[in-house]
């Protein structure tokens, strides 16, 4: 009895430090955000950056020439109002928004656009992402360096709010290209106040230095903890935005984040712990969100190996996956099974391409090759990095493989930085590999499979799907460009240099207060559409 | 003592120089560099990043740069984070991960230390057994086991404390450093129980009760002094591991601390960072383990008097 007293002492120690309201129930009136937004972001410069945490920031900070779609499909206008398109599809004339403003109060010009490209396209800057721009006119000649005159690249100011494009090729998905951050414009004036054109550690990115023209302005930024942006006036749609403004928390931890959210500190959460995955979990939690998303689950093979060159062991390999059961049995979160690169949907297109899960189809053709009921068949290795979700899904591979073909498969699990160095150098068999979309066309995939491209990795080289590909961005009429890739995807599905496996779902926790986040294939959601209501 | 404390600088010097030397190249030994990336850049992006970051020049050169860099204290700019050096990520997360060990070693001494002299005291009774079975517990359920049950019971179920954060909703520093305070104090409890057992047996002990002293005088002027060296050993070790190791917390709770970066740098190939870390711990723990060895010293009257 003596110690109940220290008891209820320190229960209400404990009760004092309990928090009056949860932060997204007072948002309610105070209309902040809490967005759970994955890692740390490396940074604000939209020229230097990768990464999807910082493309969330930079929605809600800067804007491109053009903005993508909160459902979907055409862009819609950003910092530009309109545009005209020129006949044969390679002059682009933008006119940019009158009351554009920077959030210093300057104003939007299309000199600002013609030098950021510079910057963007100067090599000395080590952008990762300047073939965003290869398709304008001399803009990869002057970024590798064949051409050092920068009035020559294909981007002009005719006045202060007009810039006029060329392109090298009509490129058909190019103003979805311009929602994205790497081809967006800085403050200039800003930029150099704290280094030079071409310096990767300025300073203009820290709160009370950073300037740029999206619905939100930086107020502050501590590192691991949170960034906050608040509402920027100067923003020329600013009657549209309705949040004062909105924290972002880099939580690497899903279940840290998962705790998060159910303790009302969040409204959205970046990802949904696997593991926590049920066939029923839509009915069990209204909150869980499950949306298509534009990115394939894929097996990489590598056509240098011995074994896999034969095309005919590589559609053996593929056509005895049970994709359905994987996805059922395995990913549990949604997932689709893939029969195609691309997936179904990106802008309207609808491969029509299939892998069949044909055991019998697939041990003839492995006899055919050679390797009677997986005789004499080397030991394969499947690469991946460490993550427990790849490891199950090569473990059901590995099974099925092993069951179906009678081969024998060893599982190889690396670090992530280590498992990209061996798909680099082509020192693996067959690798797990995902994609994502940058912009909603199947350019964005298909072009990554093109000879000489960094992101092939198979060793697969083509001259036929080079040609369709590249006869597609030359094509401006849509069906027929359509018609174009989609013989490119058969191509490649006949080919099989990768075996799809599933397509990408976002699974995500929304609270129900959240109103104006709408599905889209890019999970891009501006925010200047979300509203907070409780109804 | 201050010749002690002078030779053990000295001795420093050469083993923080080969730490940096040794993590200087195992980190560029280690397969894959800091921007691969899943989106493969192409060689002329490669060659123009590894411009920016003089990792084009011979390894000699980058090593006799580094280290002098190092001197004047510049650890170079984190790969990862552009536009921030390593020294701000350092003095960014340092601060916060000192509070955190702070408030988990006043945890740990003050449970750890009450449950041992107690246990001692009243040994094989029931304040000795159910005590000493907690620390066993505490010695081996491990933090991010311990972590998340609290979250769970006081954050998710009691909803009496936030779940994660740091100084960000009232009372969100209790848990984390409960937490680590528990691990710790549950060695603390075991080693001052064993080494307030062994001083309250020997003769001076006994010679202070015939003389009349209270038990309370007797245990805390007498036998504490002596029976807590132990725990003054640990404690520098314990503090250095605090610091750097605190990553799991971190982690668990999204405290902006040290740990995190540390860790995520080795995972993103940050060299610099790497580097910067590795050094920075290094010195941390040749300092309290130095400390730790001048109180226990200054303690202890028998190394007192040679």
């Amino acid at each position: 009895m003596k110690y109940t007293k220290f008891y209820l002492l320190g229960l209400i120690f404990l009760m004092g430090c309990s928090s009056s309201e949860a932060p997204v129930d007072s948002a309610v009136e105070s209309k902040i955000f809490h967005y759970g937004n994955g890692t740390e972001p490396q940074g604000l410069d939209p020229h230097i950056v990768t990464g999807v945490p910082e493309h969330h920031l930079l929605l809600a900070l800067c804007e491109g020439l053009t903005s993508s779609n909160p459902k979907g499909g055409e862009s819609l206008p950003g910092s530009a109002a309109s545009w005209d398109i020129s006949e044969d599809g390679k002059v682009y004339t933008f006119y940019l928004q009158e009351n554009g403003k920077w959030s210093n109060g300057d104003i939007v010009t299309a000199d600002d656009y013609v030098w950021s490209w510079q910057r963007i396209l100067t090599p000395s800057l080590g952008s990762q992402y300047p073939d965003m721009l290869y398709y304008v006119m001399n803009a990869e000649e002057f970024h590798t360096g064949s051409l050092n005159d920068f009035s020559k690249v294909g981007v002009k100011a005719i006045d202060d709010l007009t810039l006029q494009v060329t392109l090298k090729e009509p490129t058909p998905f190019f103003l979805g290209l311009l929602s994205h951050y790497s081809t967006w414009a800085v403050h200039k004036e800003t930029v150099l106040k704290h280094g030079s054109i071409d310096d990767r550690n300025g300073q203009w990115t820290r709160p009370g230095n950073f300037v740029c023209n999206g619905p939100f302005n930086l107020k502050s930024w501590e590192l691991n903890k949170k960034i906050i942006v608040e509402k920027n006036p100067l923003y020329w749609d600013s009657d549209m935005v309705e949040l004062n403004e909105m924290h972002f928390y880099p939580i690497s931890v899903e279940m840290t984040e998962e705790r998060m959210f159910r303790a009302g500190q969040l409204h959205v959460t970046s990802t949904f712990p696997s593991s926590k995955c049920t066939p029923d979990i839509k009915e069990t939690n209204p909150n869980i969100k499950i949306h298509p998303y534009m990115g394939t689950y894929f097996y990489r093979f590598n056509t240098k190996n011995e074994a896999l060159s034969d095309v005919r062991v590589r559609k053996a390999l593929a056509y005895s996956i049970d994709r359905e059961k994987i996805v059922e049995t395995v990913t549990k979160c949604g997932q689709i099974p893939a029969y195609s690169f691309t997936p179904p949907g990106s802008n309207g297109f609808l491969p029509d391409t299939k892998i069949p899960y044909d055991v019998e189809l697939a041990k003839e053709l492995l006899k055919e090759a050679g390797y009677d009921s997986g005789k004499d068949f080397p030991k394969l290795e499947i690469l991946f990095n460490t993550s427990e979700g790849h490891r199950k899904v090569a473990l059901a591979v590995q099974q099925m493989w092993q069951q179906n073909l009678g081969i024998n498969v060893e599982l190889v699990n690396q670090d992530w930085k280590v498992y990209l160095s061996r798909e680099m150098i082509g020192d693996f068999q067959v690798s797990r590999a995902g994609w994502i979309g940058d912009y909603e066309d199947p350019n964005t995939f298909l072009d990554t499979l093109r000879p000489n491209r960094g992101n092939n990795k198979t060793g697969w080289e083509n001259p036929e799907f080079d040609r369709l590909v590249a006869l597609a961005n030359a094509t401006l009429d849509q069906d027929e460009r359509y018609e174009i890739l989609m013989q490119a995807e058969r191509l490649l599905i006949d080919e099989m240099p990768i075996a799809p496996i599933y397509t990408y779902v976002r699974v995500y926790q929304l609270h129900e207060d959240v109103k104006g986040w709408y599905p889209n294939i890019l999970s891009h959601h501006h925010p200047k559409y979300i509203r907070i209501e409780r109804d | 003592m201050l010749g002690i404390f002078f030779r053990r600088v000295l001795l420093a010097i050469p083993v923080l120089i080969a730490v940096a030397s040794i993590t200087f190249f195992l980190v560029r030994l280690a397969p894959g560099g800091p921007f691969d990336a899943d989106k493969a850049v192409s060689e002329q992006v490669l060659k123009n990043l590894n411009e920016a970051y003089n990792l084009n020049a011979p390894l000699s050169e980058q090593y006799f740069d580094y280290m002098s860099g190092i001197v004047v204290g510049d650890f170079g700019p984190s790969f990862r984070f552009p536009g921030r050096s390593v020294t701000e990520l350092i003095m960014t997360g340092l601060p916060v991960t000192f509070e955190l060990a702070i408030y988990s070693m006043l945890i740990a001494l003050l449970i750890g230390i009450l449950s041992g002299v107690v246990a001692a005291l009243k040994r094989n009774t029931f304040l000795d057994y159910i005590p000493m079975s907690i620390a066993m517990i505490g010695i081996c359920v491990p933090t991010f086991l311990l972590g998340p049950l609290l979250v769970l019971i006081f954050g998710i179920n009691l909803e009496i404390l936030p779940v994660s954060g740091w100084g960000q909703l009232p009372g969100d520093k209790i848990l984390p450093s409960l937490t680590l305070g528990f691990a710790y104090a549950a060695y603390i409890a075991r080693l001052s129980r064993g080494g307030m057992l062994e001083i309250l047996n020997q003769d001076f002990i006994r010679t202070a009760r015939a003389k009349g002293l209270s038990e309370s005088m007797v245990v805390t002027k007498h036998a504490m002094q002596g029976g807590l060296l132990p725990v003054v050993s640990f404690l520098g070790p314990a503090i250095a591991g605090l610091l750097s190791g605190s990553f799991v917390i971190e982690t668990i709770f999204q405290i902006p601390g040290l740990g995190r970066f540390y860790v995520e740098a080795a995972f993103n190939r940050d060299y610099t960072m790497i580097l910067g870390t590795t050094i920075f711990f290094s010195f941390m723990i040749v300092i309290f383990n130095l400390l730790s060895d001048l109180a226990a010293l200054w303690l202890n009257p028998r190394s007192r008097d040679t």
